[in-house]
């Protein structure tokens, strides 16, 4: 197999969007461009009625085609990378499973593979997640409420570097935070490989204002075509390109 | 898991979609993140069953199962008997396994009852197995006190959970935060025999210190506290916390020499000791003499 690219957005939000277009069509629209969302969801210590909606959450991630996950804070950093993961996973398979079809015919999925042969595919699954090359873009509430839980993303989002760079395959971050000052979102930290310098954008980070996840995830989607403009001026695409 | 807890409990039968094998679940031994383990019998014989929804994962672990399998001669991990789907009343598809049942009692509590000199007698064996591990090409990955047993006669410290056995030179596929030396900023999350030697160590440490202990704002003193209850064997877990130990053999060695040191390793009274085990007083005289010979008999073995 060719060096693919797997991209992903990850939000992490701790309340309902309240402004702007509903981020389950915009989660839809990036996973019709092969991008993947996953909804990290933290939940308010103690509140029997939190601001976050379950539904909103599952809702973004179904969209996106990725993995949703309903947390209180310490459970972050777990979660964080366990999501990345999981998502890599499901959209490899996903692609396994249109091609099993597409040769043996329909109704031939992983599930009616005896597990055997099932084994022999998801090794081959297993395989491409270590060796593919990722693209996540983190995109993170600012917010008022979020402001005491920011020390625990930077945290999580350390420790998703340390499990990141033990793969085979490369990996590309960049983080977005919102609401921005003027925008919906603001780049908070370039493209780059090395995660593990978010310490020290974080302190940068300014919290407040309302929360308009759907047109945040629409910056999010933009900065992936920005990132792969120069590629596609010159009519080749460098990778392969996982869709779903 | 949807409709697991309606769908799944002891005291059902159910039957292989694939092989048509028949299993009583006949009592829960334990869930994970994974699946519900199950005691079972298999031709009249006791075997543990795990089953989950989680197909994809159930499926890696068969694999890893499979290929310990193939390592020529040497007992890696629970023996795998039959791969299965079940497909419930309701519709639900779950995968599962049956593998060898190992019977025996958790190290900690093991320790508890026996004594602390039994834990360097226990490490070496363990250390054998992952050195054939090592040689395979597999990192057992997620290596902590929930997943090592003490199996009896003979005794021997053995695995029974390969969730996160992960192929040399990947990154690890599963591991718990307090044995995972990326948590302690200490090391990567890359599957080498270094990985695995942490955790061990990691392992020692907290059956020495009486349970786990938070990393607090300062890791490696938080480390270095915990190794002061290490006493005789803490330069040995140091080396092994710090990568120092490139082979499990090598770690093996310095036990090996640490145990001939100690001709007298049974402080058999310790005040503790004789509290914990006041129930079975006559009992303790013979438990001293069985560690004496137990430890006499691994190091003539591994002299051999």
């Amino acid at each position: 197999m060719k060096p693919s690219t797997l991209k992903q957005i990850l939000l992490i939000t701790d309340g309902c969007s309240n402004r702007g277009e509903d981020p389950a069509a915009v989660a839809a629209l990036a996973n019709a461009q092969h991008i993947t969302v996953n909804v990290i969801g933290i939940l308010e210590e103690g509140h029997t009625e939190h601001s976050l909606s379950l539904d909103e959450v599952e809702n973004i991630a179904k969209a996106g085609g990725g993995v949703s996950q309903l947390i209180y804070k310490q459970a972050l950093t777990e979660t964080v990378q366990m999501v990345t993961k999981q998502a890599m996973t499901q959209t490899i398979e996903g692609v396994v499973n249109r091609e099993l079809k597409q040769i043996l015919g329909p109704g031939n999925t992983l599930d009616d593979l005896p597990p055997e042969k099932r084994g022999d595919v998801l090794e081959v699954v297993e395989e491409i997640s270590e060796t593919a090359n990722l693209e996540v873009l983190i995109l993170v509430d600012t917010s008022a409420s979020m402001h005491h839980k920011l020390p625990v993303v930077k945290e999580a989002l350390i420790d998703l570097s340390i499990s990141m760079n033990a793969r085979l395959g490369n990996n590309k971050f960049a983080i977005l935070g919102f609401p921005g000052k003027r925008d919906p979102a603001v780049k908070v930290m370039e493209w780059t490989e090395r995660l593990e310098n978010v310490s020290s954008v974080f302190p940068k980070l300014a919290t407040g204002g309302v929360t308009p996840t759907g047109p945040a995830l629409r910056e999010a989607i933009h900065e992936f075509s920005r990132q792969s403009l120069p590629k596609r001026t010159d009519g080749i695409t460098e990778y392969e390109e996982f869709g779903s | 898991m949807k409709n697991s807890a309606a769908d799944l409990h002891a005291g059902i039968r159910l039957t292989g979609k694939w092989h048509n094998g028949n299993y009583p679940l006949i009592r829960k031994l334990g869930s994970g993140a994974i699946g519900t383990v199950y005691l079972t019998k298999r031709n009249g014989v006791d075997a543990a069953l795990k089953i989950s929804d989680k197909r994809t994962s159930m499926t890696m672990e068969m694999n890893v199962l499979q290929s310990l399998k193939k390592v020529r001669g040497h007992f890696l991990g629970p023996c795998l008997f039959d791969t299965d789907d079940y497909v419930s009343p309701s519709g639900q598809l779950y995968t599962f396994y049956v593998m060898e049942y190992i019977q025996g009692s958790r190290l900690d509590t093991y320790i508890k009852a026996r004594g602390v000199e039994w834990l360097p007698v226990l490490l070496l064996s363990l250390l054998e197995d992952l050195d054939y591990l090592h040689q395979a090409g597999w990192v057992f990955g997620d290596l902590k006190l929930d997943n090592l047993v003490v199996s009896e006669n003979p005794v021997r410290l053995r695995w029974v959970d390969v969730g996160g056995t992960t192929q040399l030179g990947r990154s690890i596929k599963e591991y718990t935060e307090f044995y995972d030396r990326g948590h302690w900023g200490m090391g990567s999350r890359k599957a080498e025999p270094t990985y695995d030697l942490f955790a061990l160590a990691m392992t020692a440490l907290e059956i020495m210190n009486g349970g786990r202990f938070p990393k607090g704002d300062t890791p490696k003193s938080t480390i270095r506290k915990a190794l002061s209850r290490a006493e005789k064997l803490r330069p040995i877990l140091e080396k092994a916390l710090s990568g120092k130990y490139t082979t499990a053999t090598a770690m093996k060695q310095d036990l090996v020499k640490h145990l001939m040191k100690n001709k007298a390793p049974a402080s058999a009274a310790t005040p503790s000791r004789v509290a914990k085990s006041n129930r079975r007083k006559a009992g303790l005289g013979e438990c001293v003499v069985l560690s004496f010979y137990g430890i006499a008999c691994y190091v003539l073995y591994l002299l051999q």
